[in-house]
């Protein structure tokens, strides 16, 4: 493997780590606060203790989100040197006003929430989570505007003496439709991972018989959470693939494994395809549906991979233009059949728990557990599919992966850093993992302290 | 002043800030097994950084991301050049990070232990190589044109260990223990404050010399531009203030002076460095300035305005934080100190 290979690498490694995290802590952030939000409104303890039992599970996710996040904002330089050459001129802009607008709320106000439950009056200090999370949410919607730019580059010229792109309108880059889209299709999809947490959580807590009374309403608040993002993944999903369709068309193709343009295009659930990714052997589809998901009309036509080589050779000179199909096609499957499982698993849940009841059946409570990292896998999948299925490109259609890597960085520096990283990595998945068991096993405090009095810290480190 | 030379200005601000509130939470970092010895001595210092070390980092991120706004060829350059040391400061603020979360969640002392000397490792680290990495970008570094015309780093790792910037390193590293003992004695309540202000006058000396050693080094073979011998005078007159200070037990003085004396480490080294960003250190060859490593003015401007409104309002919330949590912390405040919270199922 070369440098390029390498770096490739380690950015996917390093990116789908960061995101197991971020949208478990943009949907649980949201969430924590409204269980304060309930507590503040009610004076009941029992939201209070609710409150701070989902907090700590919120804050052991939080810690690795930041620091993953770290490598995030440096790795553009360190790997890819030509790559922010290129772009940095656009790309910096929405980078920079992330940390400037989201990381300093979120990290300050969440500092405050964690530290402040003696020390702020209630009402701060509910302020204080509800501004952790709006930094939250503004963090990710700047940094896929940033991403957008890649999928759809606007607001630019490319200047030729340089050799470089120039921004030209800030307000196209920030609020072209491909970054609201994806924003929306993101933060919803966050809101149905945390809500698969919440009610995995809850459930495991009403079948171990501990504090019932509680999980109850929250199991049923999570499972709600769910099926609501899940509609809300599922329209915007549909906008975002007829956005894809018409700006990225080969992605569609490849997310298809449709090789020829064609019109009534099918839906395929199921492809065998050759080796050389020229033409599929084997498949089986919805008919029609493919066309009306990319075009919005069952008659509309496709058009196929080979036939957009064909196009990108006139277009952009010689090479390969096809990304591997293989992972596209189920990459994009395993993204929705993950959603599709955890949203109809809580449509059966929240039906068979209604009116107190509860199912004791062993499986229920397997299925309870597995929950909450089904969303995970779908997320990744979609990234995963997202990124590849747009190569051979780093900026669609302006500037290739391949001429983005540091050129004075060497494969053998790369892979240090990467195997480090990667073994880093594994080693606080396992900490985190288990301290999240424990957190949950240990359950919920008995009695919330009360804080204003205190002779002793609430909160220490 | 033009937009280059502004967002010259704008990136040692952010410098300046990191260096000062994240100095201070690396010099708490190393301290952390030498001031304190008890389970609620330890977590009374931590408990000193708790509500504002994320905050405080994120100066870091915010330099990282201006730098790539304003100067995307700067970014490039540096952070592909200094590699490996970038990479070992990265590493340590991630095992930072999860270690000052997870540490006190049990209350076993091999899990504690572990955590502690990852937190000193972690914290000396990036306190030693952010000065080498400053010494060198002030003193030149080999750079060559690639064959995209891009000017890149061609030095590799082991040059970057020169003496000079060995000298750097210990500077800053020197600095930051001093400062963070400062800040503890300010902070805390008991034993840790009578350690901390000891151990503080035994550094702040071994700064004085290093720092000294350091900024003469810069003027007599570097630069002796008049704004960087009169940087380092400030330096020399706000530390020896700093050191008097914590002798006379005046620790909010001996803070404020080792903070100024942070930011005037950075005045003087940038003032050094302007026009350039990382001057070429082979003769003749070009290196990169304000001006050839920039981003266009429509950029600049654009960054310009969302600076000058949200740095402000930054400094206000962040600094509100502070007084927030402006209390000194005893041991005495905290409770089962030597368990963990998940050292028990309900
Ligand atoms: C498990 C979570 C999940 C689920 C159930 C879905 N998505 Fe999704 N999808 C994502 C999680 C995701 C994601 C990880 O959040 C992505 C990656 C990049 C992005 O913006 O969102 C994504 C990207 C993404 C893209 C690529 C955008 C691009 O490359 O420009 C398309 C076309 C869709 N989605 C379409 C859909 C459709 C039609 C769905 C049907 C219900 C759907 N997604 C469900
Ligand atoms: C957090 C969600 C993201 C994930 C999981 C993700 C994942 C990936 C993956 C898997 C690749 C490798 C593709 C390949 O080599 O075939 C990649 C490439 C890349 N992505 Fe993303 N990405 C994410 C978001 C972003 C964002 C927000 C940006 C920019 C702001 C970005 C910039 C890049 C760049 C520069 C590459 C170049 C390396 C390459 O194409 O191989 N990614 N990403
Ligand atoms: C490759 C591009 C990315 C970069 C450079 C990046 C950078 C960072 C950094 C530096 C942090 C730590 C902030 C702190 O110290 O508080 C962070 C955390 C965060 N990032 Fe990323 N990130 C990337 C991808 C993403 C994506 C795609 C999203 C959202 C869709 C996202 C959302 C967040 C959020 C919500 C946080 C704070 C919560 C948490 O850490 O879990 N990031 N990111």
């Amino acid at each position: 493997m070369n440098a390029l290979d390498l770096a490739r690498w380690q950015f996917a490694i390093t990116t789908v780590y960061h995101f197991i995290f971020v949208p478990i802590t943009i949907g649980s952030g949201f969430l924590v606060a409204a269980l304060q939000t309930a507590w503040y409104r009610t004076n009941n303890d029992k939201w209070l203790r609710a409150t701070k039992f989902f907090g700590k599970l919120f804050l052991i996710n939080f810690a690795i989100g930041v620091v993953t996040g770290i490598v995030q904002e440096f790795q553009f330089g360190m790997n890819w040197s030509s790559y922010s050459r290129f772009v940095g001129d656009i790309f910096g802009a929405p980078l920079a006003m992330e940390g400037l607008l989201a990381f300093f709320l979120e990290s300050t106000f969440l500092g405050m929430w964690i530290f402040g439950w003696d020390r702020l009056p209630k009402k701060m200090h509910l302020a204080s989570i509800w501004l952790a999370s709006t930094g939250t949410l503004l963090s990710a919607y700047f940094i896929l505007a940033a991403n957008a730019f890649m999928q759809h580059p606007v607001g630019y010229v490319y200047n030729q003496t340089t050799g470089r792109a120039e921004l030209k309108n800030i307000f196209t880059v920030l609020f072209q439709q491909t970054a609201v889209s994806a924003f929306v299709h993101t933060i919803t999809f966050a809101f149905l991972t945390a809500g698969a947490l919440f009610a995995g959580v809850s459930g495991w807590m009403i079948m171990k018989g501990r504090d019932v009374e509680i999980a109850r309403p929250i199991m049923k608040a999570g499972l709600i959470t769910i099926i609501v993002s899940f509609l809300l993944v599922g329209v915007s999903g549909d906008w975002t693939a007829r956005i894809m369709t018409k700006q990225q068309p080969m992605k569609m193709a490849a997310a298809e494994a449709l090789y020829d343009t064609k019109a009534n295009a099918p839906f395929s659930l199921f492809t065998v395809g050759t080796l050389d990714g020229s033409k599929s052997v084997f498949q089986i589809g919805l008919p029609s549906i493919l066309s009306f998901m990319s075009t919005g009309d069952v008659n509309g036509t496709v058009e196929g991979v080979n036939d957009l080589q064909a196009k990108y050779e006139k277009q952009y000179g010689p090479g390969n233009y096809k990304p591997t199909i293989a992972l596209a096609y189920w990459s994009f499957r395993l993204m929705i059949g993950f959603g599709f499982i955890v949203a109809l698993f809580a449509a059966f849940a929240l039906w068979r728990t209604r009116k107190g009841a509860m199912p004791t059946s062993k499986w229920f409570a397997r299925a309870l557990i597995v929950l909450p990292f089904l969303p995970i896998l779908g997320n990744s999948f979609g990234w995963i599919f997202t990124e590849s299925a747009r190569q051979p490109w780093v900026v669609f259609g302006l500037f290739k992966t391949a001429d983005g890597v540091s050129p004075g960085v060497s494969a053998g520096n790369v892979l240090f850093t990467m195997i480090t990283f990667t073994l880093l990595y594994g080693v606080l998945a396992v900490i985190e993992f288990g301290l999240m068991v424990r957190t949950i096993k240990v359950g919920m405090e008995k009695t919330p302290a009360k804080d204003a009095d205190a002779k002793t810290l609430t909160m220490a480190y | 002043m033009s937009f280059n030379t502004l967002w010259f200005v704008l990136i040692a601000v952010l410098w300046i800030g990191y260096f000062i509130l994240e100095g201070f939470d690396f010099g708490v970092g190393i301290l952390l097994k030498t001031v304190a010895k008890t389970q609620a001595e330890r977590r009374t210092v931590l408990t000193t950084l708790g509500p504002v070390w994320d905050g405080n980092e994120v100066w870091l991120l915010v330099a990282g991301g201006a730098t790539f706004a304003a100067f995307p060829e700067w970014y490039a350059t540096l952070f592909s050049g200094f590699y490996l040391p970038l990479f070992l400061i990265l590493v340590s603020l991630i095992v930072r990070g999860v270690s000052f979360e997870y540490r006190s969640k049990y209350g076993k002392p091999e899990w504690r232990g572990r955590w502690d000397n990852a937190i000193v490792i972690a914290s000396a680290l990036p306190a030693v190589l952010w000065g080498v990495a400053f010494a060198n970008i002030v003193r030149g570094v080999p750079l060559e044109k690639s064959a995209s015309g891009a000017i890149e780093y061609s030095g590799g790792f082991f040059n970057l260990l020169n003496p000079y910037a060995i000298l750097g390193g210990l500077t800053t590293f020197s600095l930051f223990v001093a400062h963070g003992a400062f800040f503890l004695a300010l902070k805390t309540e008991g034993e840790i404050r009578v350690r901390a202000n000891a151990i503080g006058q035994k550094m702040g000396l071994a700064t004085a010399i290093f720092a000294v050693a350091f900024l003469g080094w810069t003027i007599t073979s570097l630069t002796s531009d008049v704004k960087v011998v009169t940087g380092s005078l400030i330096v020399v007159v706000c530390w020896l203030s700093a050191l008097a200070a914590n002798y006379k037990g005046r620790e909010g003085w001996a803070f404020l002076f080792s903070a100024i004396t942070t930011a005037f480490v950075v005045i003087t080294l940038f003032s050094g460095l302007y026009p350039n960003v990382m001057p070429n250190r082979i003769a003749g060859g070009v290196g990169l300035d304000i001006f050839n490593a920039s981003s266009t003015q429509y950029t600049l401007k654009v960054m310009t305005v969302v600076a000058v409104v949200m740095t402000p309002i930054v400094l206000i919330y962040q600094g509100w934080t502070y007084w927030v949590f402006r209390k000194r912390i005893s041991p005495s405040q905290i409770a089962n100190a030597d368990s963990g919270v998940l050292d028990q199922i309900h």
